[in-house]
């Protein structure tokens, strides 16, 4: 019989426990400059895009058509009403930025999400599963692993048709691969450990040993390479864009922005230069994050 | 002898890659919705029995397993089909504009190795200093860039406010030169045309710089994070005690044994490398293999797609195999133990 009084107990001491863990990581994080540099701009790229339609002066698609070219601000001709200038059709570039970090961001989202997902599960059966099927799962991930990543997407969307859901799908059947390698090489570490053996012996199912014992102990390479993996769809996703096969304009997106911006790069750099440097910055961002979240989730790797 | 027999292993794992990789490049070009054919063609074809004609020619009406084996047993004898637009051959098309791809993604590896080595060593040497911090952030913005933006921004900056380089192209136009070798610098070389290699040369170095980026940003990281760990080590600290000087110590003596992560990571590079080089030869108009693909995407030249698909598959498998040869060679210890 459980006495409902230590239970109770337990679990406040579980608790404490997690908070205590948390902590602990949040203290190796923050020694690590660069990912507290990458987590504010982070969190600010997430603010801008939750609060877009309050923070930009326009809207995303809206057409000032005796404002065309307008330089920033700070330039002769520049005006306030539009921040960082105009592009050739009139529409205010700080607020086409500011939707572009909404649709970035969920891309990123549905990317690292949805090749996340099938990735880990598919890594998991394998480390599982009889050497017959882990074969035939990792001889299949090393075949897609041998297109580079940029041409299979590149090819997959130019047979399916340019457009952002089809790029998003393409950005991330090329991710799935990581996802599938690590997740399995987690497993297979752990997967004789004697808690495993344990849940096996009083006779849990398969589904409940994997999703309940190992996943949980499999997770920081994973969160590490789904942060690396923002970083990666954002880039990918963009330079879709930029080819004309990704999102197709008006969309702000970032990458299709720069596509419209090649013929202007005589005559106005602003819609050349921000798009990019937004890309960048981002981009940094994920990848700062993801090395910070490397050493601090690592156990071998010693703070310097 | 035990490199031979590594290879050979290699082959049995190889093989099926290849298939697997000739698969999916077959069935890519079924993902299409709709009629291939009919895609394909376009406003191009009129009638229904052109159509009818074009299917039959290019194997759309037999079943799905008999196309595969026919498309399997061209390309093992080198016959990837012809492409729809020009009707040359596509493994001709690959090899004329290949060279040039070879010759960019070269200059940008070798770019990437010659300046990224030392500067890794550089900041290991000079582990939290300034100049490290500085090496450090730099080579995290650069694994970070964009290709696309970096050469736009490049282009303004240094062809078109500057006019330092050319903007777009191999070579200027002043120049006729007759592909020898197929590489841009050699046949300039051994032609008598005076300045021809110069123009080429001015061609090649901004395209260089920007492919290279990315692979340079990595190396930097992957040599310093190498040699912090080997010089870590038991023996560097007694060649440090018996006097030896720094440089000595590191270029001689470090830097052999932290080449071999070094070396996994430029393998690595070469799926990058080619994704770059796709970005790399659209922005500079470089007449390569990546834009030829990017173009016949456009065109829905689907025999060109698969077959280009498919040798940019193979290409791959090779540079891997040649870069888990090469480990052998740099790695006694890998030799004995197997």
């Amino acid at each position: 019989m459980k006495n409902p009084a230590t239970s109770q107990l337990g679990r406040a001491g579980q608790t404490s426990a997690i908070i205590h863990q948390w902590l602990v990581f949040w203290r190796k994080l923050r020694l690590h400059r660069g990912a507290v540099i990458g987590l504010a701009i982070m969190v600010c790229l997430c603010l801008a895009a939750l609060l877009a339609p309050l923070i930009a002066p326009h809207g995303s698609t809206e057409q000032f058509r005796d404002a065309v070219l307008l330089p920033p601000f700070w330039q002769e001709g520049g005006s306030l009403s539009f921040p960082l200038g105009t592009d050739d059709v009139g529409r205010d570039l700080f607020s086409r930025l500011i939707f572009g970090a909404r649709l970035s961001l969920f891309i990123g989202a549905v990317v690292v999400g949805s090749s996340l997902l099938v990735g880990t599960v598919l890594g998991l059966f394998a480390a599982f599963s009889p050497k017959l099927v882990d074969d035939l799962i990792m001889r299949v991930m090393d075949i897609l692993l041998v297109f580079p990543s940029l041409l299979l997407a590149v090819v997959v969307v130019g047979v399916m048709g340019p457009g952002l859901g089809n790029a998003m799908i393409a950005v991330a059947v090329v991710c799935v691969p990581s996802y599938t390698r690590l997740a399995r090489a987690a497993a297979m570490a752990e997967r004789n450990k004697d808690y495993v053996l344990a849940s096996q012996g009083v006779g849990a199912g398969l589904f409940r040993i994997i999703f309940i014992n190992v996943l949980p102990n499999c997770m920081s390479p994973l969160i590490v390479q789904a942060t690396l993996g923002f970083a990666v769809a954002i880039l990918d996703a963009a330079a879709l864009g930029f080819l004309g096969l990704g999102a197709q304009p008006p969309t702000p997106e970032w990458g299709t922005m720069l596509a419209g911006a090649l013929r202007y790069f005589y005559t106005a750099w602003w819609v050349v230069t921000f798009p990019g440097l937004l890309i960048l910055v981002t981009v940094l961002a994920f990848n700062l994050l993801g090395d910070g979240l490397r050493d601090a989730l690592d156990p071998r790797i010693q703070q310097p | 002898m035990s490199v031979l027999r590594m290879i050979f292993g290699r082959i049995s794992v190889v093989l099926p890659t290849l298939i697997g990789a000739a698969l999916v490049a077959f069935f890519i070009i079924r993902l299409a919705p709709g009629d291939p054919v009919e895609l394909m063609v376009g406003e191009r074809a009129s009638s229904a029995e052109q159509l009818q004609s074009l299917r039959h020619q290019y194997g759309f009406d037999q079943p799905l397993w008999k196309q595969f084996a026919d498309f399997a047993g061209h390309a093992v004898q080198g016959d990837l089909g012809r492409s729809i637009v020009t009707n040359r051959p596509v493994l001709t098309e690959f090899a004329s504009l290949f060279p040039a791809t070879v010759e960019l993604g070269l200059c940008a590896i070798l770019f990437a190795i010659v300046l990224g080595i030392p500067i890794g060593c550089l900041a290991a040497a000079y582990r939290g200093s300034t100049l490290d911090y500085g090496i450090v952030t730099l080579s995290a913005v650069g694994a970070s860039m964009p290709i696309f933006w970096w050469g736009l921004m490049s282009i303004m900056a240094f062809s078109v406010m500057l006019g330092w380089t050319p903007v777009s192209g191999r070579i200027s136009d002043v120049y006729f030169i007759e592909p020898v070798t197929g590489f841009m610098l050699i046949d300039t070389l051994l032609s008598d045309e005076k300045g021809a290699f110069g123009s080429a040369l001015a061609h090649l170095i901004l395209p260089t710089v920007i492919l290279g980026t990315q692979p340079l940003a990595t190396i930097v990281r992957m040599s310093r994070s190498s040699l912090l760990e080997v010089l870590g080590e038991d023996y560097m600290r007694t060649a440090r005690s018996f006097g030896m000087s720094s440089t000595r110590l590191i270029f001689v003596y470090a830097l052999r044994n932290a080449l071999v992560p070094i070396v996994t990571v430029l393998g690595l590079q070469i799926g990058s490398l080619c994704g770059g080089a796709i970005l790399t030869e659209t922005i500079f108009a470089w007449p390569g293999v990546g834009r030829w693909m990017v173009e016949s995407i456009q065109r829905r030249d689907y025999p060109v797609i698969q077959g280009g698909a498919l040798l940019i598959a193979g290409l791959v498998v090779a540079v891997n195999l040649t870069v888990d040869a090469s480990y052998y060679l740099l790695n006694p210890r890998l030799r004995r133990s197997r």
